[in-house]
């Protein structure tokens, strides 16, 4: 009792400034937490804006769209709504083909970019290569050239490629890619920031893993395929999303280099409704069609596509 | 190891020789590669996504491939936005199509470049709108089946309530009754900008729109004789009182520097009182306010109202295997029916007579030959020179710089030097 009398006393006044400073602490960090929710909350509210304008102003007839330009309507589907304007899509341009394309040549683009850089990578990481500093740099200095300056350059020389087609007469060669798929998808396969990142990555896992599987009789091959590979999981996902977004959104390439309307891709049917008059409803639900296949990506692949942009940035 | 090596290195040489060997097949293929050989020829149009224009383009092919059985036509159709660039690449490739879809203005460009060859039709074309030829050096190197014209839109009931003026084709309105005009409804405090003149769109509109004000107030740009300069012209005192003018339009506050993305909505929005905007409106901003619209001429700026002309037109190009039958289909698609299905799809003025009596509207004394009244009496060609495409940018960056407040001399000096100097580095545009 007297141990707890004189113990009463003596923990109370210590610990009655701790409890008010701890409440204090604990407060403010609840209001600086809820703080940063609003200011979160509001950041994506704002960088959603733009998203939300074009959806909601693809159901919408064109003098409303502007009509409501100047309030908050602009961000509300109220009004004349209706899905008009979908359907006026698919009167106006092969939207159906034009995403069909795109997600072939993107997905295919991806995998091969994926095979062909990650070995690239491989070779210049772990097997003895002479001077393979100096081929990393160089191809790291090709980063420096920016597509615009090579596309004429490249529109030529993939002309002079040859071609091969399968006609009623059997196998047939021709001179050029023009107007082809794959003219939209190997010049795109080899990146030198793909094979940076690998290579980067391929530098972090021990060395001792390929010795041991070459003990057990494994070739590089092997090595690559069944050691380094199933380790990679971060930078594949890292190079799978840097190769998509890119492949996805190309414009200037197909535009130069594809004549032929069903070998188009999706970007390029953008331009389909800026006519004298432009249908501007339209062009929002264009532009929401082809915007849901990357934000189901982004959600599918969330924590990936931060890691990835943080990354190349950092990196980049 | 040792033998795994030359395995690899056979099959390298192996795998180089098969390459080098198709390679070489394939250049020997590739002289036979132009459009037009095997009974086909391809016509490029620019009307992707123009779903009217684009079938009535589709059925003049679908007419003629019915009308003979020796060629078939096949139509590509690509968006108008990047339709030049697409051109251009191919050609870089070797790989355009027999006949193709051409900016009026460009088509100087195209021949000197060697993209067109001289028309050869079976067809008069001493009917047709000056505007839907396209010539130079004196020879026809390209036809359209319409043009386009430039017109003031307004609400009649605006203007009434203003005190304002209906403009008529005798008796456009002048450079003070216009000022009067803006200055009245910009003093109603109804509109932050009265007149919009699509300062935001900068494209082609900007010389097709901005460069008659200037013929209009004496000025041009570049000299109409040999094509060689715009000294003079496109500085001298009455380019500048040009100039001079469209700043003040902006800094009166009678135009935003730069427009909305639609002159034509917010003019049917009434964000605007005045839309000085093309015959391809007319039809939309009818709709919106009928009979309160007014359609009225540009104005007269001292030397009578000008307006832009030439529009798209077809020509034939020069690596075309079979020329004779890319001018008969060109031929064939002239006929006024022809010329007229596209004209009443794309609400543009017909180019031949015959054709207008064909078009509702067009017809003497309908709804839209004020339209074709325009475009004969006011219509000037853009400079037909290989150069127009230099100094339509120019000319465009000149305009832009000028309305956001530039020293107009010192602007209109610099686009002059810029463009004499194009036009002598590449020996004057005589020959290619």
């Amino acid at each position: 009792m007297a141990i707890s009398q004189v113990a009463i006393p003596e923990v109370a006044p210590a610990s009655a400034p701790h409890v008010v400073l701890g409440q204090k602490t604990a407060r403010k960090k609840r209001v600086v937490g809820i703080g940063g929710w609003i200011l979160r909350i509001g950041l994506a509210v704002l960088f959603l804006f733009p998203i939300l304008f074009m959806f909601v102003s693809s159901l919408k007839p064109d003098q409303q769209i502007f009509g409501d330009l100047s309030s908050i309507a602009a961000f509300l589907p109220i009004g004349n709504i209706s899905m008009d304007n979908y359907a006026a899509v698919f009167d106006r341009v092969p939207a159906a083909r034009f995403l069909v394309n795109s997600i072939g040549i993107s997905a295919i683009t991806v995998i091969a970019g994926i095979l062909v850089n990650s070995l690239a990578a491989f070779a210049l990481s772990r097997m003895r290569v002479r001077g393979k500093t100096v081929i990393l740099t160089l191809i790291i200095a090709t980063l420096i050239v920016p597509f615009e300056t090579l596309a004429l350059p490249l529109v030529w020389w993939v002309n002079q490629l040859p071609s091969f087609e399968l006609t009623e007469l059997g196998f047939m060669f021709s001179k050029g890619w023009i107007d082809t798929y794959q003219v939209q998808i190997i010049p795109f396969v080899a990146n030198a920031f793909s094979i940076y990142l690998f290579h980067q990555y391929f530098e972090s896992i021990p060395k001792e893993l390929d010795e041991a599987a070459r003990m057990d009789g494994a070739g590089w091959f092997r090595i690559y395929r069944q050691v380094v590979m199933p380790l990679s999981g971060p930078a594949i996902a890292t190079v799978a999303i840097l190769t998509f977004l890119p492949a996805w959104n190309s414009y200037l390439w197909p535009l130069m280099v594809v004549q032929t309307e069903e070998l188009r891709p999706v970007m390029v049917g953008v331009q389909y409704f800026f006519q004298l008059n432009v249908s501007w409803g339209e062009v929002m639900a264009y532009s929401t069609l082809i915007t849901l296949p990357v934000v189901a990506l982004f959600i599918a692949f969330q924590r990936s596509f931060v890691n990835s942009i943080a990354s190349s940035g950092v990196k980049g | 190891m040792r033998h795994a090596k030359k395995r690899l290195i056979v099959a390298s040489l192996v795998a180089t020789s098969l390459v080098a060997t198709m390679a070489g097949c394939a250049s020997g293929a590739a002289g036979g590669g132009s459009d037009g050989n095997n009974g086909e020829l391809t016509v490029w149009t620019h009307n992707g996504g123009n779903v009217e224009e684009l079938a009535a383009v589709q059925a003049i092919v679908d007419g003629y491939n019915e009308s003979q059985d020796k060629t078939t036509v096949k139509l590509q159709a690509f968006p108008q936005a990047s339709y030049n660039d697409s051109v251009i690449a191919a050609a870089a490739s070797g790989k355009l199509p027999c006949i193709v879809d051409i900016d009026g203005p460009n088509v100087p460009n195209w021949a000197w470049a060697k993209y067109l060859t001289p028309l050869d039709l079976s067809v008069d074309l001493d009917e047709n709108l000056p505007s839907t030829l396209g010539i130079w050096n004196g020879e026809t190197y390209s036809v359209g089946y319409y043009d386009v014209a430039l017109a003031m839109f307004a609400r009649k009931s605006v203007l009434a309530e203003n005190g304002i003026r209906q403009a008529t084709i005798d008796q456009p309105w002048t450079q003070a009754e216009f000022g009067d005009a803006l200055e009245k409804l910009k003093a109603t405090g109804t509109w932050t900008n009265p007149l919009d003149i699509g300062t935001g769109d900068v494209g082609e509109w900007y010389p097709y729109a901005f460069s008659p004000l200037l013929q209009s107030f004496g000025g041009d740009l570049i000299e109409r004789d040999e094509y060689q300069s715009a000294e003079g012209v496109l500085n001298g005192p009455e380019a500048l009182e040009w100039a001079e003018w469209m700043q003040s339009l902006a800094t009166d506050g009678y135009i935003a520097t730069k427009s909305g993305a639609d002159s034509a909505l917010d003019f049917q929005n009434n964000v605007t009182a005045i839309q000085y905007g093309g015959s391809w409106a007319a039809a939309n901003n009818a709709a919106a306010l009928g009979d309160d619209l007014a359609v009225m001429p540009s104005v007269d700026l001292g030397e009578g109202t000008k307006i832009g002309g030439g529009s798209w037109q077809w020509g034939v190009t020069t690596g075309c295997a079979d020329t004779e039958a890319a001018m008969d289909y060109l031929s064939y698609s002239l006929s006024p029916e022809n010329i007229a299905a596209v004209a009443v799809a794309t609400a543009t003025i017909p180019a031949t007579d015959a054709a207008a009596a064909l078009v509702p509207g067009f017809e003497e004394g309908g709804n839209l030959a004020i339209f074709r009244e325009f475009s004969a009496q006011s219509a000037v060609l853009r400079p037909e020179t290989p150069a127009y495409p230099f100094i339509a940018t120019e000319f465009t960056k000149a305009t832009q710089d000028i309305i956001n407040g530039g020293d107009p001399q010192d602007t209109l000096d610099a686009a002059v030097t810029a463009i004499d100097a194009n036009i002598k580095s590449n020996g004057g545009y005589t020959q290619k």
